[in-house]
């Protein structure tokens, strides 16, 4: 067993009367890059919340670093490199500028803070707008940088609450490509999404979150292996025939979803399943043969669809 | 792996550094923050010493000042007020930006400092400025012959006193409401206007009908501007009232660390 930088047990969350994250348990081992995922509202924020010791839990105990945030903060937040949810940079000062403030709330020398700085703004692709104001940047840049920022204090644990939502699929993947080469100089990361391509991507091990449970824990395959087959076929009959046919699909294999606008059946083989259907004379209006991913993991854990 | 982080150093250093970032944020702004610094006191010297100055001694002599030029009478307050109005200025704006326009006190609350040491270094960021404010003011009235260099010894460090009890309170304040924009016309509107109306900056606060005064004495720029005059120029004060004064102002700052620092830590902590 590899040393656990993080242990949650029974972790809970109150807000009044709403329980944001109930008696949850999980484990980060380090170097590993470890992923929350799961909808709209699950809890994920509010569980990095409660590792990146600023929210109390309610109950439940957590060690984040062998120490208990209730009692450590400073020492635990000491670290950890924290990319909140929505960034929170100051627009008003230059990129460097946002370092090397950021830099010395962690009592880092002037000097380190500087050479650091240089490092991070290669590392972030950022070099060309040291001096812009932040205001100026891009989404993705401020994204990075943020990221950067995180990073001023040479974390143990990186923690990234949805670091790519809102980016363009380029932005996309130089960021994923950032964070690949930070898990190579092992960083222990721990990572929130919605998007099941980038915990497949990005994570070794995630749990799937949903009203404040953990549904399944696993690496990505081995959740794909558990809850779903190994190819799924999409066929689209058009909305209304869809109700029709749905029946007759239902024979035809051992589970089967329907969603507004197609029907997912789950199959070993879904070229041979696609035959059949076609032998039937049941001709989809499209139809496609894909591997199972998260989302189908998450669709038979929770009966919804992972974006709504 | 680590860059040695001692946080020992932070615990006793957090303030400042907060501090620093606040002034490095001030610094984007040097340029208003000057010409505020050194135009207000222009202005005023200008339209009081050829304009209002003349008017007021010429109708009633320096009776209604207690036998002081008019311009010497309201230096004190002035300098109070612009004072009080940078404090104003440096305590509400960047506690809304920390929580709510740039969430930026959610960035520093997570590294190892601490709520109340954000607390206390955007005080001393606020203190900072109006240090700048006061002497640019003083130097300037020095510079015009209205006041002397003796005369400012203890008048500067009052005023900032009282600065910073105000600011405390604005922190406080600001920190605990929801409805920012809500707030910041019914603060200047309700309070900040009528408050330097009624301080008895331009006139005796005594001259006021009685039931006016009480807008006075609980506005921190009329114990400010008593404490000013009374250090400036020797404007007569009871012992009692100086006593008055100087409570009313640590109070003030005590109740806005204990306000500031208990609601920073409850929103931090959300
Ligand atoms: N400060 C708060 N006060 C009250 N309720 C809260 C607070 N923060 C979060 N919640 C509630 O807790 C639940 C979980 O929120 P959380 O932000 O952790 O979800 P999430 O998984 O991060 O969702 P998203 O994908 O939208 O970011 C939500 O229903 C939310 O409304
Ligand atoms: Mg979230």
């Amino acid at each position: 067993m590899p040393e656990s930088l993080i242990s949650a047990r029974g972790l809970t969350k109150k807000y009044g009367d709403f329980t944001a994250v109930d008696a949850i348990d999980f484990d980060v081992a380090k170097g590993e890059s470890f992923g929350l995922l799961g909808p709209n509202g699950a809890g994920k924020s509010t569980t990095m919340r409660i590792i990146a010791a600023t929210s109390q839990r309610s109950s439940g105990t957590i060690s984040i670093l062998g120490r208990d945030p209730e009692e450590h903060g400073p020492q635990i937040r000491a670290h950890l490199g924290v990319v909140p949810q929505q960034d929170n940079l100051d627009g008003e000062l230059t990129v460097s500028e946002n370092l090397f403030i950021y830099g010395r709330y962690f009592g880092l020398s002037k000097k380190f803070i500087r050479n650091k700085i240089e490092e991070l703004l290669d590392f972030a692709q950022l070099q060309d707008k040291r001096d812009a104001k932040v205001e100026a940047l891009s989404g993705g840049m401020k994204r990075r940088l943020t990221i950067a920022r995180a990073l001023v204090s040479e974390p143990d644990i990186l923690m990234l609450d949805e670091p790519t939502t809102g980016l363009d699929p380029q932005a996309r993947h130089i960021l994923w490509d950032r964070l690949f080469r930070l898990k190579e100089t092992g960083v222990t990361l721990v990572i929130t999404t919605h998007f099941m391509d980038e915990a497949e991507q990005l994570c070794d091990r995630l749990v799937v979150m949903d009203k404040g449970k953990i549904m399944a824990e696993g690496s990505p395959l081995e959740l794909i292996k558990q809850y779903s087959t190994k190819e799924v076929l999409e066929v689209r009959f058009g909305s209304d025939r869809n109700k029709e046919v749905a029946p007759i699909l239902r024979e035809m294999c051992s589970r089967i979803e329907e969603l507004p606008d197609r029907i997912l059946m789950y199959v070993e083989d879904g070229e041979a399943l696609l035959e059949a259907i076609t032998a039937k004379k049941l001709h989809p209006t499209t139809s496609l043969v894909r591997r199972s991913s998260l989302e189908d993991v998450f669709l038979r854990l929770t009966g919804r669809s992972l974006i709504e | 792996m680590n860059s040695g982080i001692d946080v020992a150093k932070v615990r006793a250093r957090g303030a400042a550094y907060v501090a620093e970032a606040r002034i490095a944020q001030m610094m984007k702004w040097k340029g208003i923050i000057a010409i505020v610094a050194i135009g207000n006191p222009l202005f005023y010297l200008v339209a009081i010493g050829i304009g209002i100055g003349v008017l007021v001694n010429e109708n009633s002599g320096t009776s209604g000042t207690g036998g002081v030029e008019y311009i010497t009478f309201i230096a004190p307050a002035l300098l109070a007020s612009a004072a009080l109005t940078g404090a104003l200025d440096e305590a509400m704006f960047p506690v809304m930006e920390g929580f709510k326009w740039r969430k930026l006190f959610y960035a520093i609350n997570s590294t190892p400092i601490n709520p109340g040491q954000i607390v206390l270094g955007v005080f001393i960021g606020a203190i900072a400025r109006v240090v700048f404010t006061v002497v640019c003011y003083w130097a300037l009235l020095i510079a015009f012959g209205v006041v002397t260099v003796s005369q400012s010894w203890d008048v500067i460090p009052v005023t900032i006193f009282a600065a910073g009890a105000f600011a405390a309170v604005i922190m406080g304040v600001t920190a605990s409401v929801k409805n920012e924009d809500y707030f910041m016309t019914v603060l200047n509107r309700m309070i900040i206007m009528p408050m330097f109306l009624f301080s008895g900056t331009f006139f005796p606060l005594s001259t006021m009908p009685i039931f006016l005064q009480p807008i006075g004495w609980i506005s921190p720029l009329w114990h400010a501007t008593e404490l000013g005059r009374y250090f400036s120029y020797g404007y007569s004060i009871s012992g009692i009232m100086l006593l008055v004064h100087f409570s009313y102002l640590i109070v003030m700052m005590i109740i806005g660390f204990k306000l500031a620092n208990k609601k920073f830590a409850e929103r931090l902590a959300k």
